[in-house]
């Protein structure tokens, strides 16, 4: 679910859905875009480096969330800028909004607050993940706004995600899991009654609610983007016959 | 009397569905669709959307034959809008569950409280009063709903009565648990607030059904017309110089009432999505009022004097 592979998220300045027509920016939004979508790969790949520094080196994955978390956090709490990017490339706030939520809910609330849970398999499993995901996502967005797509990276964005999506999934539901014995046992995040609020919240049974919601819209998400990729693929074959 | 020929086409594959022969030029597309049924049953009219495009509006029920840009052999586009479940059934539904389901928790029926509190009552008046004011809420939606709406259209997709009941009723037993909890903590400021607060209620509780009532005025029974409102004798009303909504306004009122009255946070945040979601309604009648009519008054904002 924290999969950032929503097509409507993208910050190149193609609408996909349209067949490929792309909308003209202004050249301040293109530029600050390039720029913004370059950093972001960069920032990834350089995770992507520290965390396979780490494990050839120490040759375990202990202690490896606490040597990457610093970049870890700076490059995933600044993609909450890409909701105010999608009032100038068009995209759903709405869907956007709820991929960067639950990309900076894992981060902060999971991983940084209950650092028992650190060193979980889990942890390393949606960490790698995500580093694929969003190196070969912000790689097309900005291969997309130069206006030179190589085609294996449109290929990766929409093969890629088919295997990562439900990894992803998997170690974010196992390291929510893994954290639960330690939220219930602290109480960790609740309000209990009586308050002069007259409401209480329950962060154990939150996280509950939350593991349960990934039924309903993990398969929704999902087909989408396999619909999305029989349209840009499947296009993209159609095209090569008239060739 | 020279008759009209009509296919109606399915908008997405553009299959020919059926051939109406000598129909009528003054016929509805009221009528059309009532004979649309009888070649294919599963497809009462409330479900149908007759378009002149396959991605154009709608066609109206009272719009007719010969005044459409037809020719003699008119070609309609039809889409299913899935089954359909009627306004008054999705009112009377949505509200009687919060109706019912407060009374649950102010009873302190088994199973929602602890064992030792069953069937017991709260100590503090306010959420005696509270109970009153919510119950006496919804009875009142209830009966506008049987005798004073006068509804534009018959249905509604079913999907939405699942939406909406889920918000009625889910955030009435989250409301409803806390301000009948037997940790429940009573206002601040005492009675003092809470008089305040009963007052504000009671206040909005007539406005807005005073706005209702001149709603139904407005338009003759069985009738669809529109026409600008315009405020009446009752002093009520004269919300309707500042606002074009002021059915939400006081509904709104009512709500932030309700929230001084029991201090419960949930009661703030069902007040708030209910102000965001009635916002957004009264800027989109609004926007058709300025569309419809020239002369609309210019000084009225959609829900909030001057500012929304």
């Amino acid at each position: 679910m924290a999969s950032s592979e929503e097509d409507g998220s993208g910050n190149g300045s193609v609408e996909e859905k349209e067949n490929g027509k792309k909308r003209s920016l202004g050249a301040l939004a293109t530029a600050w875009l390039i720029f913004y979508n370059i950093a972001m790969t960069a920032g990834w790949l350089v995770l992507g480096i520290a965390m396979a520094r780490f494990y050839i080196q120490r040759g375990t994955h202990r202690g490896l969330f606490r040597s990457v978390q610093k970049i870890l956090k700076f490059f995933q709490t600044f993609a909450l800028l890409e909701v105010v990017h999608c009032a100038v490339v068009h995209t759903s706030v709405l869907v956007t909004g709820v991929q960067v939520s639950s990309r900076i809910f894992m981060v902060w609330f999971i991983a940084h607050s209950i650092k028992q849970i650190q060193n979980e398999e889990s942890v390393i499993l949606f960490l790698v993940v995500w580093t694929v995901t969003e190196i070969t996502r912000y790689s097309f967005y900005t291969f997309n706004l130069l206006n030179h797509l190589p085609y294996f990276i449109k290929w990766a964005r929409y093969n890629f995600f088919i295997i990562l999506y439900p990894a992803g999934v998997a170690g974010e539901l196992l390291t929510i899991y893994a954290a639960l014995p330690y939220v219930k046992k602290t109480g960790m995040y609740s309000l209990r009654l009586p308050n002069k609020y007259n409401v209480s919240f329950d962060y154990y049974y939150f996280l509950i609610i939350v593991m349960f919601s990934y039924i309903p819209l993990f398969p929704q998400l999902y087909l989408h983007m396999l619909r999305q990729r029989r349209k840009v693929l499947h296009g993209e074959v159609i095209v090569e016959k008239d060739d | 009397m020279k008759h009209y020929e009509v296919e109606i086409l399915d908008a997405k594959t553009r299959e020919k569905l059926c051939f109406l022969d000598k129909v009528e030029p003054q016929a509805t597309i009221a009528e059309i669709k009532n004979l649309f049924t009888k070649t294919h049953p599963q497809w009462y009219p409330a479900r149908q959307s007759l378009r002149l495009e396959p991605k154009g509006r709608s066609l109206k029920d009272e719009d007719v034959l010969q005044s459409l840009p037809v020719g003699t052999t008119a070609t309609f586009y039809f889409r299913d809008l899935g089954a359909q479940i009627s306004w008054v059934t999705v009112f009377l539904t949505e509200y009687a569950g919060p109706l019912l389901i407060y009374l649950l928790f102010y009873f302190r029926v088994p199973f929602l409280y602890g064992p030792r509190y069953d069937f017991t009552a709260s100590r503090h008046a306010v959420v005696h009063l509270a109970c009153a004011c919510h119950s006496f809420h919804y009875i009142k939606r209830l009966l506008e709903t049987l005798f004073v709406h006068r509804f534009s259209h018959g249905t509604m997709p079913l999907r939405n009565i699942f939406k909406n009941c889920t918000y009625y009723w889910g955030f009435a037993a989250w409301m409803a648990y806390y301000i009948n909890h037997p940790l429940y903590t009573p206002p601040a400021y005492g009675d003092e607030q809470v008089k305040l607060a009963l007052a504000v209620f009671l206040f909005c509780q007539l406005g807005n059904f005073s706005i209702h009532v001149a709603l139904r005025n407005l338009r003759p029974a069985g009738s669809k017309t529109r026409k600008i409102p315009y405020p009446t004798r009752n002093p009520f009303t004269w919300l309707f110089l500042l606002v074009s909504c002021p059915n939400y306004t006081y509904e709104v009122g009512s709500w932030i009432g309700f929230t001084i009255m029991t201090q419960c946070l949930p009661v703030a945040l069902f007040s708030l999505v209910g102000f965001v979601q009635m916002a957004i309604w009264a800027q989109g009648k609004h926007r058709s009022y300025l569309r419809e009519f020239r002369d609309y008054p210019p000084l009225r904002s959609p829900i909030v004097p001057f500012l929304l």
